[in-house]
């Protein structure tokens, strides 16, 4: 038997494992892009308990942050993963159901980016408050603007325009932190090539073209947020 | 909550601690030599050497580090020729394996924030340095490197904390470190939050240490940095 | 300059006892200020006399923790919370009245994430539910005004400093003022900027605007404001014309501070 080349390996061929690799590319994508939005919302909660807040919601946001930052994404991706799984399987023994429910994949991950992506969010969204020149809010208040106009035409773009470039770190930690999801079982770019790999015996070949493409989508999505965050930014001081 | 059953967890995830703390070292020590050498070649000024070190910094800071811990332990196996070298018996380790990898992967990070320091030193410094007839290669040592050690140390710091979180990424590849040790604890028991907050606070105590440690050598290093010793007992009167 | 207006009419601006206090820094001591429609009243006085707090006490931007404030005769309600603090009773008095008063800061304060014309009609539209063409046909004709008209569409970043204060001015007359306060609007500017928004001062002034102005320009204390206070450690000084004030003060203090 003669062994495909590289290149039928990652084609369209009989021998080609090009469309599962983009399937697996575009689970990737949607698993980073469902735990960046939930930890969008994570941060700008965080951000707000933490400016905001009064001292009970202020100290459980820096725990928040200072756990998350402090502790592996893995382990928060197995909490998320088992923990659910034993919950719902509690929940199934109630109505029933005996043995063992594995709690959704991607939900768990997405989960787990999120929240962990959510703590540093909630810094870059803090930070980008602090940037906000008071001047502009007085301004806001002397012209007789309410708390919630001041917010959504003032606070709101100034802060998202200083926080765009942090935003777009996370962004591409997130990218990478969804590879860990690899371990609940969704077939994301990294588990199908764990597949491949297994089932052609060629395994630097799969890694090596998982890593292209990882490498592809943070560039070209690095590149195409560089390229909003100039547009959105106009006259905005860079410091 | 059963404490008996966190106590238990407890005592087996200690066992696990020094595998963490040993990936961790030995990864970033390794790290910060590889490191040291991509910052010179992107401040060296000669174009190939710059544009290697870019080209490494982009791919390992562009990937996660899971697929780069996959080619090395699992990917150059492929080879006929790795598996008859010399260096078979360390690529076969997984050990060894998540040790280069973390190492490769640190490295690119680090040498961006040891690049930031280099570049930090005033230049007039280096100039007051070649004035007194000190070489280049003395510059360096003796006013170069100490200046820009301190300007890198909080990002060093940071960076610190994310490779001992980023050991836990060995456990995939069998190493039974902290969080590998978690993970078979999980499976066994399938007490995921009770596993998950032992080990949780295991990892925040060694980063918590760790930082305490970096902030008290960021301190030794820069007298020049604290208030002049004229104030002191002003401050001290205060603190009365 | 301006001739006085009787007395009958409802003030513009009444201030009754106004006190404030940061800490334990009494910054005003009870001041008394009534600014009658078309008055152009200069506000003098050292650096931490209060004279910039008392302009921002005015519209709110800090609470008094005594006295009364009335704009156009309706009297701002107050009151004091458990440490003695002056607080706001109804906010929403409190924002339609600041949209009555138009404020210039010393820092300009242009939103920079809106250009200059958006900067003006920003508050004729969302806080007083104008219509978009008016507000903007009104931006236009004052940004004509202020002779910025042809930075209509740049951001502040990419203005010099007296081209953003004469756009904020813009910004505040849009909003239709009943009265203008200026804080200290040329104490940022580089000295060969600040002719350009004295100028656009001194054209509001003939036009019979009310105005508060805390300035350090002596010129346009003397030759535009219908009348001079002298602030000093939180109280007024002393007050007049203008004609009075710079050759007859009894103030041994103001005679120091103008020849200073």
């Amino acid at each position: 038997m003669t062994q495909p080349s590289f290149l039928d390996l990652i084609g369209s061929g009989p021998d080609g494992w090009g469309p599962a690799l983009a399937a697996g590319a575009l689970m990737t994508i949607l698993i980073a892009l469902a735990g960046y939005a939930i930890g969008m919302v994570f941060g700008a909660l965080g951000a707000w308990a933490k400016i905001a807040g009064g001292p009970i919601s202020r100290s459980v946001a820096g725990t928040y942050t200072t756990v998350l930052r402090g502790i592996p994404d893995l382990l928060v991706i197995y909490l998320f993963y088992f923990g659910g799984s034993t919950a719902i399987s509690a929940v199934g023994h109630l109505f029933g159901a005996s043995g063992f429910i594995s709690f959704p994949g991607f939900l768990a991950g997405a989960l787990a980016v999120g929240v962990t992506s959510g703590a540093q969010q909630t810094e870059v969204f803090r930070g980008a408050y602090k940037a906000v020149h008071s001047g502009e809010l007085e301004a806001a208040i002397a012209c007789g603007m309410s708390p919630f106009l001041r917010f959504s035409r003032i606070i709101a773009p100034l802060t998202l325009r200083y926080a765009l470039p942090g935003m777009g770190n996370v962004w591409q930690i997130v990218l990478k932190e969804s590879a860990l999801v690899s371990i609940t079982g969704v077939v994301e770019l990294l588990r199908q090539s764990q597949i491949g790999a297994g089932s052609t015996g060629r395994p630097f070949d799969f890694y090596f073209i998982a890593a292209m493409i990882y490498l592809a989508i943070s560039t070209l999505s690095g590149a195409l947020l560089q390229f909003g965050e100039k547009r959105f930014t106009r006259g905005v001081r860079r410091g | 909550m059963d404490f008996v059953f966190l106590y238990e967890t407890f005592i087996t995830l200690i066992s696990a601690i020094p595998m963490t703390l040993q990936l961790a070292a030995t990864s970033v020590a390794l790290g910060t030599v590889l490191a040291l050498g991509l910052a010179l070649c992107r401040v060296s000024g000669i174009a190939p050497l710059n544009w290697l070190a870019r080209a490494y910094i982009f791919i390992f800071r562009g990937t996660p580090l899971l697929v780069q811990i996959f080619l090395i332990y699992y990917g150059l196996s492929q080879f006929r020729g790795v598996r008859r070298s010399m260096f078979w018996f360390i690529l076969r380790d997984p050990y060894w394996c998540a040790i280069i990898a973390l190492m490769l992967c640190t490295a690119a990070y680090s040498a961006e924030i040891i690049r930031g320091g280099l570049l930090s030193v005033p230049h007039g410094q280096v100039e007051a340095g070649r004035a007194c007839g000190m070489s280049r290669f003395l510059v360096f040592r003796r006013i170069v490197i100490p200046l820009a050690i301190r300007q890198s140390l909080p990002a060093y710091s940071n960076e610190i904390i994310s490779m001992v979180k980023a050991t836990s990424l060995a456990s995939i590849i069998t190493i039974m470190e902290i969080t590998g040790v978690a993970a078979k604890l999980i499976s066994e028991t399938y007490r995921a939050i009770e596993v998950f907050i032992v080990a949780g606070a295991i990892y925040l105590a060694i980063n918590f240490l760790l930082t305490r440690i970096v902030v008290l050598i960021e301190y030794r290093l820069s007298p020049h940095l604290r208030q002049a010793p004229a104030l002191q007992p002003v401050a001290a009167g205060e603190m009365r | 300059m301006t001739a006085m207006t009787p007395i009958t009419t409802t003030p513009a601006i009444e201030v009754r006892g106004l006190r404030k206090s940061f800490g334990p820094i009494e910054v005003l001591k009870g001041i008394d200020l009534t600014a009658h429609e078309g008055e152009v009243i200069s506000i003098l006085g050292s650096s931490g006399s209060g004279k910039s707090t008392m302009l921002r006490c005015i519209n709110m931007l800090e609470t008094p923790d005594a006295g009364d404030i009335s704009v156009a005769g309706e009297k701002i309600g107050l009151k004091r919370d458990a440490k003695g603090h002056g607080q706001v009773v109804d906010r929403k008095q409190v924002q339609r009245i600041r949209s009555e008063l138009g404020m210039v800061f010393q820092s300009f304060n242009l939103w920079s994430h809106k250009t200059v014309i958006e900067n003006i009609i920003e508050a004729p539209i969302h806080v007083q539910k104008r219509p978009k063409a008016e507000a903007i046909a009104e931006a236009e004709a004052l940004l004509e005004k202020v002779g910025i008209a042809d930075k209509r569409n740049h951001y502040p970043a990419h203005l010099s400093g007296g081209q953003q204060q004469r756009a904020a001015i813009a910004r505040a007359l849009a909003m239709r003022p009943k009265v203008m306060l200026f804080d200290e609007p040329t104490s940022a500017l580089d000295p060969e900027l600040v002719g350009e928004v004295l100028r656009v001062m001194r054209s509001l002034a003939d036009e019979g605007r009310t105005m508060l102005v805390v300035t350090h320009e002596m010129a346009f204390a003397r030759d535009v404001s219908s009348r001079v206070i002298f602030l000093h450690q939180g109280a007024i000084e002393e007050q007049g014309s203008p004609g009075e004030m710079f050759t007859n003060a009894q103030s041994e203090r103001f005679r120091k501070f103008i020849s200073a």
